[in-house]
């Protein structure tokens, strides 16, 4: 659904002759139906990149696609097929909530306006206030309302710069909630976001970007490669003594102790857990719980970022795309 | 050529889907600059103030006639003043100035209008989502124009007809009203007019570009009025005449330089140079 090959956007220096590199061969590939989470700190590229994606900005070099759309080439249909939440809400303050839909329907050639317009403002819980003038709109509803203006036309993608940024928690978790509903109807959602938490929810795939990009692959699958799997196990007595025992097992890696914890790397959980709750037992230990430790994905961001560097921008076996 | 070449969509198949865009952009102008207080009182000020200042000069002139003697106007104005009296020749020379009032209206409308509508748009961020829309840029630029433009327009028609009405029964001779709907005066208010807009509108784009505040656009746009002012006070230094050759190469002028400036502004007009060069 979304391709993109070496591409690369520079932008003209402070100095004459000189370049900024926004965005550096970026090879990515993104399925139809999924939601990918696009994760940077700020001044990443993630932007340039959404930007280039639909056409607002012409890359410098390489290709990309979307819908099967080459961007530089289809442009106007490009952007017929997309929707786009930028990072302000960018609405008309003067023009009422209905107003501000409705010019956008017609510029995106919605065939149904009234009913369209109608639909979102309904599904987003402002119908009520479609009178009321965008400038008089919370942040949240302002969102909620730029939200609408993206998905008028039923584009098959979606670009979401910061969707939650600066909502409330009930905002958020609506706005989440919508994201969820939009891939359940086999949208594809191209999520540019600071919210770890929210790209661990709600995305299939994640993309690390530092001008180049990092790394893509599942928020699972990226915290087993960088942190492997941890199961801990708590047991009533002192885990210090029973350290040694699960030592001597062949599988076990990285094994460690806190208080009455026990924490061991493991490749295969499912299958060398009982082997070591058995081993506990005959110890004489007394099992309480065994739950596998969760890094987050925010501690897998922070860990990607801090190792890039410009030599080491690729984590090694793990191109995009 | 790269720009026509890039905007040919426009004149193709999608014909009615740009007349729709336009449209819509033309009514989304509408709605949403005249609620802007700086805007309205420009467009509706201006052509009130304009229309009634001539006005009010000739029903003073009505009243008090004084010594006007065609001795202290310019000799070339004496010629064509023809059979008038010393006081009516006055009283046309008088009207003939407040006509270049007319001129002014089309070009500094556009310009307030333009400059909110195209910077005012930038600051506010409203032009991303804009951009992001299947709208070509030619169609976006119609559409502006257009919006910027036919206020203008509409309001120096109006204003003239007002002022034809008043200049009926307060124009002492009749021999002046005749004058004031010569072909020469409505070719410049009909015809010049709108070319004035339209130069308007294309300056206040190329400013636009190049500056990040909408009162600095409008007022770096408002150079445009400066040859007028100077076609103003030449004529009162007796430097040259108004007549209808005047008018005919003038519009022709405004066409050719028309051209090139909305030539110029659909190339500067750049969704990626908008985006990220316009602060």
């Amino acid at each position: 659904m979304i391709r993109t090959h070496a591409l690369t956007k520079r932008f003209p220096g402070p100095k004459a002759g000189t370049a900024v590199l926004a965005v550096d061969k970026l090879d990515l590939s993104v399925d139809e139906g999924q939601v990918f989470g696009f994760l940077g700190p700020n001044g990443a590229g993630k932007t340039t990149t959404v930007r280039m994606l639909t056409c607002l900005v012409g890359p410098t070099f390489g290709e990309a696609w979307v819908n099967d759309l080459q961007v530089g080439r289809d442009d106007t249909d490009i952007r017929r097929n997309v929707g786009i939440l930028t990072e302000t809400p960018g609405l008309y303050d003067r023009l009422s909530a209905e107003k501000n839909l409705r010019i956008f329907a017609r510029l995106y050639e919605v065939k149904d306006v009234s009913g369209q317009v109608e639909k979102y403002l309904r599904m987003l819980g402002l119908w009520d206030r479609r009178d009321d003038l965008a400038g008089n709109f919370s942040k949240g509803m302002k969102q909620k309302l730029a939200i609408c203006r993206a998905l008028l036309h039923e584009p098959k993608v979606l670009f979401l710069d910061e969707p939650t940024s600066g909502l409330d928690p009930e905002a958020a978790k609506l706005v989440h909630d919508f994201i969820a509903e939009r891939k359940s109807e086999g949208r594809t959602i191209f999520m540019c976001t600071h919210n770890l938490d929210e790209a661990d929810r709600l995305c299939d795939v994640v993309g690390v970007m530092k001008q180049r990009l990092l790394v893509v692959d599942t928020p699972k699958n990226l915290r087993q490669r960088l942190y492997g799997r941890k199961v801990v196990f708590h047991v009533k007595q002192s885990g210090a003594r029973l350290v040694e025992q699960i030592k001597a097992l062949p599988f076990a890696r990285e094994v460690q102790t806190v208080d009455n914890k026990i924490v061991v790397g493991l490749d295969n959980p499912e299958e060398q857990n009982p082997v070591i709750v058995r081993k506990l037992v005959e110890a004489g230990a007394d099992v309480q719980f065994v739950g596998e430790l969760r890094h987050s994905l925010e501690e897998v961001y922070l860990s990607l970022i801090n190792e890039s560097s410009p030599e080491t921008h690729r984590v090694p076996g793990q191109s995009g795309g | 050529m790269r720009v026509l070449q890039r905007h040919t969509e426009f004149l193709g198949s999608r014909g009615d889907n740009a007349v729709d865009k336009i449209l819509t952009i033309i009514d989304k102008e509408w709605a949403e600059v005249f609620k802007n207080r700086v805007v309205l009182f420009t467009v509706l000020f201006m052509p009130l103030f304009f229309t009634a200042l001539p006005l009010v000069v000739l029903y003073a002139m009505r009243v008090s006639p004084g010594n006007s003697d065609v001795m202290d106007l310019p000799p070339q104005f004496t010629r064509i003043c023809g059979n008038l009296t010393g006081a009516a020749c006055t009283q046309y020379f008088t009207v003939n100035q407040f006509m270049l009032l007319f001129m002014l209206m089309p070009l500094a409308i556009p310009v307030a209008i333009s400059a909110y509508s195209i910077v005012g748009e930038k600051t506010t961020r409203c032009l991303e989502p804009l951009l992001a829309t299947p709208i070509t840029t030619i169609e976006l630029i119609v559409g502006k124009g257009l919006a910027a433009a036919i206020p203008a327009i509409a309001a120096t028609w109006a204003g003239f007809g007002i002022f034809a009405l008043g200049a009926k029964f307060l124009v002492v001779n009749p021999g002046v009203f005749a004058r004031i709907l010569d072909p020469m005066w409505l070719m410049a208010v009909i015809i010049v007019g709108p070319l004035m807009a339209a130069a308007a509108v294309a300056m206040s784009i190329i400013v636009s570009s190049r500056v990040s505040d909408p009162r600095t656009a409008e007022q770096i746009s408002m150079v445009v009025i400066v040859p007028l002012l100077g076609v103003f006070f030449g004529q009162m230094a007796g430097l040259f005449l108004l007549d209808t050759r005047f008018i005919l190469v003038t519009a022709a002028v405004l066409a050719l330089v028309d051209a090139g400036l909305v030539y110029l502004s659909v190339g500067l007009f750049q969704r990626e140079t908008i985006l990220t060069k316009w602060k």
